[in-house]
């Protein structure tokens, strides 16, 4: 695809660029796929249900109530899907403001997907706010600015810009804009610094979100280091997340990859490894910290005490052990296995925080409804859709020989 | 080559003067002595002396138009379980009958407590709640986006939602009757029907007085006034001749008001603004004249 040459009229240009140079027909045959199959399934029943939830309201849509306020779109879309989108923010710091090369393979895809992460945990959250259509109000003409949450508005509203620049060379380079090109590469680098403050100041910030409510959140989760806990877990998770997804990624797109990459990718995903590793054991020694700093320990016992420790022992210990043995072993396939448990276990801690352990003390427990799961699979489902589409197009695995390395 | 120093360090200033910028905003928002009014109202709740008839939920939904209960207010049944407050239902009445209350009834209203520094007023992030001179903690539907967060920050599970309006969800919470008590003279709704001296209103300085005076002279009391120094003080307070534990009210929210809880964390966000740019311009500025140095003297490699 890279010796494609400059198409002339504009119907050549959208067979070329849209349709990846079939005709209609023959694009829409190609779409049939097992995959496509299940995410139209998906979205048959997900679109309906988003169309639902906008006319009839929460009340209708949702189990949440007065007692039990947030939910799965929090939990899920928000909580989860931020924290594991900071791979773009790992890889853009490596290999532009540390100097990893080695890593530039992986910065785009990483960007795209931490790009659609925060798109869709923003449209997450408008599904779940009473008013959505006044999503705008709090960062325009009423801004509390005492509040937390107010923090993480701002921050995601300007990282998702500042994501959207970092990817934008990929755009400018499939259609062939060069002097845009030439001028981003100019700002990149202000970019990545300022995205990287961002990132900072959000995901404490979403883990500080929880500081107001003592008495709420049970204390094993419960703990003045909320704010560094959620920001190491996030980093954890999104390292996991890009050797999770170059694991996917290079399943799906591997006719895009040289060969001879197959090699290069092992070692990156034992790169990763490691530093996921020694991120992880700050998580582990961090909340211990938390557990020990109120005497906590006294509440390991019963319902919450076990959960907490199927968090702490199944997904924070064990993937730990298992990235140190990949990397004893140099087994690029133990990274893997131990990343998947990673981000499942950053699922896990956001849903006890924001679900399980929250309200704990109140008469009236929740669980999520089934239009309420639908919604998230949707969403995640659209985030994957759009995904594959840029990937088939744009030059995000590979680069075009026009635009060769950038810095 | 990515970027020449010019355009470098032009974009150091600005994201400094962001920076400066949010130092400026966020240390208005931490006015960490806010202690809350000196001369707002209050109201003492005596348990003791609540007959549980509800004449002030029913002037409550009068006042507040809430509209026809589900069942009529003189229906006792309503006592067989505790209820919350709900969308229509700004103030309940709750009946604590056990071997702790001496098989005898304890009738203890709930409602907003309208802390001194309210969790929902700090939590809101389009700043729809305020804390009156007067005392009341007020909300304003108009910029309510319904996040909901003011629920979940609010340590006694007052504020409601109205999950069943499609488009204009409201937050649903006592109001303290703000109309009313702005006028000179003026008394809640529920105070004035109140049958009994159960709930009395007036400057919260004065109602600590009556309240410590109670408990000196009658030892029945428990010695404890609920809402003097929990999250600390609300403008509703309780006083109670049977333990508190034994009627529903939370004993674990410490003294602290729960705004200060964030106020660290807040505070260290300017620093971030400015310290984390200079950290990486660094970084950066070092990875480069590695690199440089790297390709004009091949020969030592790059590590
Ligand atoms: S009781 Fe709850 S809703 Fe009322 S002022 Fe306090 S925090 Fe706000
Ligand atoms: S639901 Fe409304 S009032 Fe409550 S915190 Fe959100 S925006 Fe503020």
């Amino acid at each position: 695809m890279s010796e494609r040459t400059m198409p002339t009229t504009p119907k050549e240009w959208i067979r070329e660029n849209i349709f990846l140079g079939k005709t209609i027909g023959e694009y829409i045959k190609s779409l049939i796929t097992p995959w496509n199959i299940v995410a139209a399934a998906i979205l048959a029943v997900g679109i309906p249900v988003i169309i639902y939830r906008l006319i009839y309201g929460l009340g209708a849509a949702t189990h949440l109530s007065n007692i039990n306020p947030w939910g799965l779109w929090l939990g899920f879309d928000m909580f989860f899907g931020v924290a594991v989108a900071t791979g773009g923010f790992v890889m853009a710091v490596g290999v532009y403001i540390f100097g990893l090369k080695d890593y530039q393979p992986m910065v785009r895809p990483a960007i795209l997907t931490g790009f659609l992460g925060y798109f869709f945990a923003i449209v997450g959250l408008a599904m779940d706010l009473g008013r959505y259509y006044r999503l705008p109000y709090p960062l325009t003409f009423s801004m509390g600015t005492a509040s937390v949450l107010f923090l993480v508005a701002e921050h995601l509203a300007l990282y998702l810009t500042i994501q959207f620049i970092e990817f934008l060379p990929a755009v400018v380079e499939w259609l062939h804009l060069t002097k845009i090109r030439e001028w981003l590469y100019k700002i990149h680098i202000g970019a990545v610094i300022l995205g990287s403050v961002l990132v900072l100041g959000h995901q404490s910030a979403l883990g500080a979100v929880f500081l107001i409510m003592p008495s709420r959140l049970h204390p094993l989760w419960y703990s003045p280091y909320l704010p560094y806990l959620f920001f190491v877990s996030c980093l954890a998770g999104g390292i996991a997340m890009l050797v999770v997804e170059s694991l996917l990624s290079h399943k799906v797109f591997g006719w895009q990859v040289k060969e001879s990459d197959h090699e290069k990718i092992d070692r990156l995903t034992l790169g990763l490894g490691k530093a996921a590793g020694f991120v992880l054991f700050a998580y582990f020694a961090l909340k211990m910290l938390a557990l020990l700093h109120g005497g906590n320990w006294v509440y390991l016992k019963g319902f919450y005490g076990v959960v907490y420790l199927i968090e702490v022992i199944g997904f924070v210990l064990l993937p730990l052990y298992l990235y140190t043995m990949a990397v004893r072993r140099q087994s690029a396939t133990l990274v893997r296995v131990a990343s998947v448990l990673t981000v499942l276990g950053i699922m896990v801690n956001r849903f006890n925080v924001c679900m399980t352990a929250l309200n704990w003390d109140a008469p009236e427990r929740y669980f999520p409804s089934w239009m309420e799961i639908v919604l998230s699979l949707t969403l995640a489902t659209f985030g994957v859709i759009v995904f594959k589409w840029v990937v088939n197009r744009m030059p995000v695995l590979y680069r075009l020989p026009d635009f060769p390395d950038e810095h | 080559m990515g970027i020449d120093r010019r355009g470098f360090l032009k974009l150091m200033l600005g994201a400094g003067a962001a920076g400066a910028l949010g130092v400026a905003r966020e240390a208005k928002a931490n006015n960490e002595d806010f202690e809350g009014y000196p001369d707002s109202n209050g109201v003492l709740v005596d348990t003791s002396v609540c007959i549980g008839c509800r004449s002030c939920e029913e002037a409550c939904d009068r006042a507040n138009n809430l509209g026809k209960p589900a069942k009529y207010f003189a229906d006792n049944s309503v006592f067989e379980k505790p209820r919350r407050t709900q969308n229509n239902e700004f103030t309940v009445v709750n009946r604590f009958q056990s071997e702790a209350t001496g098989n005898k009834p304890v009738f203890v209203k709930k409602q907003c407590m309208h802390c001194n520094e309210p969790a929902c007023f700090a939590a809101c992030l389009a700043k729809a709640f305020s804390k009156s001179p007067t005392g009341a903690v007020v909300y304003n539907q108009d910029v309510c986006i319904g996040c909901r967060y003011c629920m979940q920050a609010c340590p006694f599970y007052a504020p409601t939602y109205e999950y069943d309006r499609a488009f204009t969800p409201r937050v649903r919470k006592c109001t303290f009757c703000l109309n009313r008590i702005s006028q000179p003279g003026g008394v809640p709704a529920c105070v004035e029907a109140c049958p009994t001296d159960a709930i009395l209103f007036g400057k919260r300085k004065d109602l600590l007085k009556i309240a410590q005076k109670k408990l000196a002279n009658d030892s029945s009391y428990v010695d404890h006034i609920y809402g003097q120094n929990e999250v600390g003080g609300t403008s509703w307070m309780y006083i109670s001749k049977v333990p508190f534990e034994q009627l529903g009210f939370k004993m674990d929210l410490g003294t602290t008001a729960l705004p200060k809880k964030t106020y660290g964390f807040l505070a260290t966000i300017p620093v971030l603004h400015i310290g984390l740019p200079i950290l990486l311009a660094g970084f950066y500025t070092i990875a480069k004249a590695r690199e440089k140095s790297a390709k004009e003297h091949p020969e030592e490699g790059r590590k």
